[in-house]
Protein backbone atom coordinates (compact mmCIF):
# COMPACT_ATOMS: atom_id res chain seq x y z
CA UNK A 1 0.00 0.00 0.00
CA UNK A 2 1.21 3.33 -0.86
CA UNK A 3 0.32 6.37 1.27
CA UNK A 4 0.96 9.71 0.32
CA UNK A 5 0.50 12.27 3.43
CA UNK A 6 0.66 16.18 4.36
CA UNK A 7 0.67 14.97 8.06
CA UNK A 8 3.29 13.90 10.36
CA UNK A 9 2.74 10.04 10.75
CA UNK A 10 4.09 7.38 13.44
CA UNK A 11 6.33 4.85 11.91
CA UNK A 12 6.62 2.39 14.69
CA UNK A 13 2.90 1.84 14.72
CA UNK A 14 3.09 1.52 10.92
CA UNK A 15 5.89 -1.67 11.48
CA UNK A 16 3.52 -2.92 13.97
CA UNK A 17 -0.10 -3.03 11.58
CA UNK A 18 2.19 -4.39 9.06
CA UNK A 19 4.04 -6.99 10.42
CA UNK A 20 0.90 -8.21 12.31
CA UNK A 21 -0.93 -11.12 11.69
CA UNK A 22 2.32 -12.63 9.35
CA UNK A 23 2.93 -16.11 10.48
CA UNK A 24 4.82 -16.89 7.14
CA UNK A 25 7.23 -13.98 6.78
CA UNK A 26 10.32 -14.47 8.67
CA UNK A 27 11.38 -10.90 7.80
CA UNK A 28 10.52 -7.33 7.85
CA UNK A 29 12.95 -4.71 6.73
CA UNK A 30 12.33 -0.95 7.28
CA UNK A 31 14.09 2.12 5.99
CA UNK A 32 12.71 5.58 7.53
CA UNK A 33 14.29 8.83 6.26
CA UNK A 34 14.31 11.70 8.53
CA UNK A 35 14.62 15.87 7.22
CA UNK A 36 18.16 16.80 8.07
CA UNK A 37 18.36 20.41 9.46
CA UNK A 38 22.18 20.75 8.15
CA UNK A 39 23.40 22.69 11.06
CA UNK A 40 20.40 25.34 10.93
CA UNK A 41 20.78 25.82 6.52
CA UNK A 42 17.74 23.43 6.47
CA UNK A 43 14.58 25.05 8.37
CA UNK A 44 12.06 23.20 6.41
CA UNK A 45 11.53 20.84 3.24
CA UNK A 46 8.49 21.44 0.79
CA UNK A 47 7.62 17.78 -1.18
CA UNK A 48 5.56 18.64 -4.61
CA UNK A 49 3.38 15.65 -5.97
CA UNK A 50 1.67 15.15 -8.63
CA UNK A 51 -1.70 14.02 -6.89
CA UNK A 52 -2.85 10.09 -8.25
CA UNK A 53 -0.09 10.04 -10.49
CA UNK A 54 2.81 9.88 -8.23
CA UNK A 55 1.17 7.57 -6.00
CA UNK A 56 0.30 5.42 -9.44
CA UNK A 57 4.18 5.34 -10.41
CA UNK A 58 5.01 4.70 -6.81
CA UNK A 59 2.84 2.02 -6.92
CA UNK A 60 4.00 0.05 -10.34
CA UNK A 61 7.61 0.12 -8.57
CA UNK A 62 6.65 -1.48 -5.50
CA UNK A 63 4.37 -4.35 -7.72
CA UNK A 64 7.76 -4.82 -9.52
CA UNK A 65 9.72 -4.98 -6.34
CA UNK A 66 6.84 -7.63 -5.00
CA UNK A 67 7.54 -9.56 -7.86
CA UNK A 68 11.52 -9.18 -8.24
CA UNK A 69 12.22 -9.96 -5.21
CA UNK A 70 9.28 -12.31 -4.13
CA UNK A 71 7.83 -10.72 -1.45
CA UNK A 72 4.86 -11.12 0.72
CA UNK A 73 4.11 -7.11 1.13
CA UNK A 74 5.63 -4.05 1.01
CA UNK A 75 4.27 -0.96 2.29
CA UNK A 76 5.40 2.92 1.39
CA UNK A 77 4.35 6.13 3.27
CA UNK A 78 6.02 9.47 1.92
CA UNK A 79 5.27 12.63 3.22
CA UNK A 80 4.12 15.58 1.05
CA UNK A 81 3.84 19.17 1.80
CA UNK A 82 5.91 20.70 4.68
CA UNK A 83 8.02 18.57 6.65
CA UNK A 84 10.67 20.09 9.67
CA UNK A 85 14.00 19.09 10.50
CA UNK A 86 13.88 16.15 12.40
CA UNK A 87 10.43 14.80 10.80
CA UNK A 88 9.73 11.33 9.21
CA UNK A 89 9.47 11.64 5.22
CA UNK A 90 9.57 8.33 4.00
CA UNK A 91 9.05 4.91 5.26
CA UNK A 92 9.41 2.06 3.39
CA UNK A 93 8.57 -1.37 5.02
CA UNK A 94 9.20 -5.15 3.30
CA UNK A 95 7.68 -8.34 3.79
CA UNK A 96 9.40 -11.75 2.93
CA UNK A 97 10.14 -15.38 3.87
CA UNK A 98 13.79 -14.49 4.36
CA UNK A 99 15.72 -11.70 5.38
CA UNK A 100 18.06 -11.26 2.42
CA UNK A 101 14.79 -9.96 -0.22
CA UNK A 102 13.47 -7.73 2.60
CA UNK A 103 16.78 -5.90 2.68
CA UNK A 104 17.22 -6.10 -0.84
CA UNK A 105 13.87 -4.70 -2.19
CA UNK A 106 13.84 -1.96 0.35
CA UNK A 107 16.87 -1.00 -0.70
CA UNK A 108 15.68 -0.93 -4.14
CA UNK A 109 12.50 0.70 -3.09
CA UNK A 110 14.49 3.51 -1.64
CA UNK A 111 17.08 3.90 -4.79
CA UNK A 112 14.25 4.38 -6.94
CA UNK A 113 12.31 6.96 -4.66
CA UNK A 114 15.24 9.19 -4.32
CA UNK A 115 15.88 9.21 -8.41
CA UNK A 116 12.78 8.06 -10.12
CA UNK A 117 9.72 9.09 -7.79
CA UNK A 118 7.29 11.84 -9.34
CA UNK A 119 8.03 13.70 -6.08
CA UNK A 120 10.20 17.33 -6.00
CA UNK A 121 11.74 18.60 -2.75
CA UNK A 122 12.86 21.94 -1.46
CA UNK A 123 14.88 23.03 1.15
CA UNK A 124 14.14 26.35 2.95
CA UNK A 125 16.86 27.85 4.79
CA UNK A 126 18.04 31.30 5.81
CA UNK A 127 19.42 32.02 2.65
CA UNK A 128 16.46 31.43 0.66
CA UNK A 129 15.22 27.80 -1.01
CA UNK A 130 16.33 25.46 -3.84
CA UNK A 131 15.32 22.63 -5.36
CA UNK A 132 17.50 19.72 -4.45
CA UNK A 133 17.73 17.29 -7.33
CA UNK A 134 18.86 13.56 -7.27
CA UNK A 135 22.94 13.66 -6.80
CA UNK A 136 25.66 11.75 -8.69
CA UNK A 137 25.26 9.18 -5.91
CA UNK A 138 21.62 8.45 -6.15
CA UNK A 139 21.82 8.02 -9.82
CA UNK A 140 24.50 5.66 -9.46
CA UNK A 141 22.70 3.58 -6.50
CA UNK A 142 19.80 3.24 -8.76
CA UNK A 143 21.59 1.46 -11.77
CA UNK A 144 22.81 -0.90 -9.97
CA UNK A 145 19.14 -2.63 -9.76
CA UNK A 146 19.04 -2.32 -14.23
CA UNK B 1 -6.09 21.80 -22.87
CA UNK B 2 -5.02 21.82 -19.58
CA UNK B 3 -0.94 22.16 -18.87
CA UNK B 4 0.51 21.63 -15.69
CA UNK B 5 4.15 22.35 -14.59
CA UNK B 6 5.75 20.73 -11.35
CA UNK B 7 8.87 21.60 -9.18
CA UNK B 8 11.22 24.36 -10.66
CA UNK B 9 9.65 24.92 -13.76
CA UNK B 10 6.77 26.13 -11.89
CA UNK B 11 9.24 28.70 -10.46
CA UNK B 12 10.70 29.21 -13.70
CA UNK B 13 7.57 30.19 -15.87
CA UNK B 14 5.65 31.60 -12.98
CA UNK B 15 2.91 29.39 -12.96
CA UNK B 16 1.67 25.81 -12.10
CA UNK B 17 -1.37 25.57 -14.12
CA UNK B 18 -2.93 26.75 -16.96
CA UNK B 19 -5.23 26.65 -19.88
CA UNK B 20 -3.81 26.33 -23.68
CA UNK B 21 -4.97 26.70 -27.19
CA UNK B 22 -7.63 23.50 -27.96
CA UNK B 23 -5.76 23.77 -31.36
CA UNK B 24 -2.45 22.52 -30.10
CA UNK B 25 -2.49 19.49 -31.81
CA UNK B 26 1.28 17.60 -30.78
CA UNK B 27 3.21 17.72 -27.33
CA UNK B 28 6.10 19.13 -29.62
CA UNK B 29 3.74 22.22 -31.32
CA UNK B 30 2.94 22.76 -27.17
CA UNK B 31 6.33 22.66 -26.47
CA UNK B 32 7.31 25.01 -29.36
CA UNK B 33 4.20 27.43 -28.06
CA UNK B 34 5.94 26.90 -24.88
CA UNK B 35 9.06 28.46 -25.72
CA UNK B 36 7.69 31.04 -28.35
CA UNK B 37 6.07 32.82 -25.38
CA UNK B 38 8.79 32.45 -22.90
CA UNK B 39 12.55 31.53 -23.42
CA UNK B 40 13.72 31.07 -19.78
CA UNK B 41 11.29 28.23 -19.44
CA UNK B 42 12.05 26.99 -22.97
CA UNK B 43 15.63 26.99 -22.06
CA UNK B 44 13.99 24.66 -18.77
CA UNK B 45 12.01 22.26 -20.79
CA UNK B 46 15.61 21.28 -22.89
CA UNK B 47 17.37 21.09 -19.94
CA UNK B 48 18.35 17.53 -18.82
CA UNK B 49 15.69 14.91 -17.31
CA UNK B 50 12.96 16.94 -18.16
CA UNK B 51 9.85 14.28 -18.37
CA UNK B 52 6.57 14.76 -20.59
CA UNK B 53 3.45 12.90 -18.75
CA UNK B 54 -0.17 12.93 -20.75
CA UNK B 55 -3.11 12.15 -19.07
CA UNK B 56 -0.96 10.45 -16.31
CA UNK B 57 1.56 8.61 -18.75
CA UNK B 58 4.57 9.00 -19.38
CA UNK B 59 5.56 10.02 -22.97
CA UNK B 60 9.24 9.68 -24.49
CA UNK B 61 9.50 12.28 -27.50
CA UNK B 62 6.12 13.35 -29.13
CA UNK B 63 2.88 11.91 -29.66
CA UNK B 64 -0.59 14.19 -30.85
CA UNK B 65 -2.88 15.99 -28.65
CA UNK B 66 -6.22 16.32 -28.23
CA UNK B 67 -8.32 19.34 -26.70
CA UNK B 68 -9.34 17.26 -23.48
CA UNK B 69 -5.82 16.32 -22.50
CA UNK B 70 -3.78 17.12 -19.46
CA UNK B 71 -0.10 17.99 -19.96
CA UNK B 72 2.36 17.80 -17.23
CA UNK B 73 6.35 18.46 -17.60
CA UNK B 74 8.31 17.44 -14.87
CA UNK B 75 12.08 18.15 -13.81
CA UNK B 76 14.45 15.52 -12.75
CA UNK B 77 12.57 13.88 -9.64
CA UNK B 78 13.75 13.53 -5.95
CA UNK B 79 11.77 11.72 -3.24
CA UNK B 80 12.89 10.09 0.19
Amino acid sequence: MITLTDQPFDPGAALTAFSAGRTETGAVASFLGLARGEAGAATALELEAYPDFTAAEIGKFVEAAMTRFGLHDARVIHRVGAVAPGEAIVLVLTAAAHRREAFEACDYLMDYLKSRAPLWKKEHGPDGARWIEPTARDVADAKRWE
Amino acid sequence: MQVLLFGKLCDVAGWRSRTIDPATTSLNALRALLAAEDPVLAEALEGPGISAVVNRELVRGDRPLTPGDEVAFLPPMSGG
